[in-house]
């Protein structure tokens, strides 16, 4: 308990804030937020399982998913969380510097991603499979969307960081602050583990 | 604290004070790609792998999704209270769409 206590104060410093068991109220927050997060999810893919069969014979998951195009957009996601998870651990150490430079890259890296799957969802469209297409098509476009909305407000908020590291206005704990990013940026990569192997790699 | 630095120094890859060391971090990134390729010959090997494939391709989902989870998200390392939160949305999701997706006859088809 005493312990607590210390480490209590020793937060303090940092300029967060911190409940009485010592852990951080908005890392508590965050990870209510993530949780909640899987509901909305959750409903999304169930609801593209449930309709991926309600398609035209010729436009269907079968026929328009490019594979190896998807792989290299995933192996991209899952490349941006290594890069965020060093920024998180260069601003354990302090490294400003560092971690500004690893920060930029996973906005980069997120941005690759977005602009494969704009490429993606035009081929698509120009092959026939618009938004109201098909039930299939629908529930698509909604699930997809909704993870690459989750990037884009993602990159802006880590470029929002870097600027605000950059001109010293982050307020509070900075290293918290970049993880609370972080924990975002992971789950984003982390749904999108799922929606590859249920949506791409399962087929219909 | 004595005793918790000592336990790091038994874990090469792990770091003092938070999470693993930035080579720890790379390596686990390295075999989330190659759980990522073999998701993928899994999907051009279907008809070999027969039975096996569906089953095989969830079990590499669920290992790179706990990886990053509890790897690049730190949940190993923080407070049980963190993975309580996360893991109470995560199970009332599974729990709540596996019962609506039943309900409509999804796992009969």
């Amino acid at each position: 308990m005493a312990d607590t206590a210390v480490h209590a104060d020793e937060h303090v410093d940092h300029g967060g804030h911190y409940s009485s068991t010592g852990l951080s109220n908005n890392k508590l927050a965050m990870w209510m937020f993530l949780g909640s997060e899987c509901l909305l999810f959750g409903g999304l893919i169930s609801t593209y399982m449930l309709y991926r069969g309600r398609h035209s014979e010729n436009l269907g998951p079968d026929q328009v998913w490019d594979i190896p195009f998807t792989s290299a957009s995933s192996f991209v996601l899952l490349m941006s969380s290594l890069t965020m998870v060093l920024a998180v651990s260069s601003a354990v150490r302090d490294d400003d510097r560092n971690t500004k430079v690893w920060l930029s890259v996973t906005a980069l890296l997120g941005a690759l991603f977005v602009a494969g799957q704009v490429y993606e969802f035009t081929t698509f469209y120009r092959e026939g499979l618009g938004f109201t297409t098909s039930l299939f098509s629908s529930s698509f476009y909604t699930l997809t969307g909704f993870h690459g909305v989750h990037v884009s407000v993602g990159i802006i908020m880590l470029m929002s960081l870097v600027g605000m590291i950059s001109k010293n206005k982050v307020v509070g704990d900075k290293k918290e602050t970049v993880e609370l990013f972080g924990l975002y940026w992971h789950f984003v990569d982390v749904v999108w583990i799922l929606i590859f192997t249920l949506v791409y790699l399962i087929p219909a | 604290m004595s005793t918790v630095t000592e336990q790091h120094d038994t874990h090469g890859d792990e770091h003092a004070d938070h999470g693993l060391t930035d080579l720890g971090y790379i390596k686990i990134a390295i075999f989330l790609a190659v759980v990522t390729a073999v998701e993928v010959v899994f999907s051009y090997t279907q008809d070999q792998l027969g039975a096996a494939f569906l089953p095989g391709l969830l079990i590499l989902m669920a290992v790179k999704f706990f990886m990053v989870l509890l790897y690049f998200m730190h949940l190993k390392f923080d407070s049980k209270l963190f993975s309580l939160m996360f893991y109470i949305g995560l199970v009332l999701a599974v729990g709540c769409y596996a019962v609506f997706l039943a309900t409509l006859h999804f796992f009969q088809s």
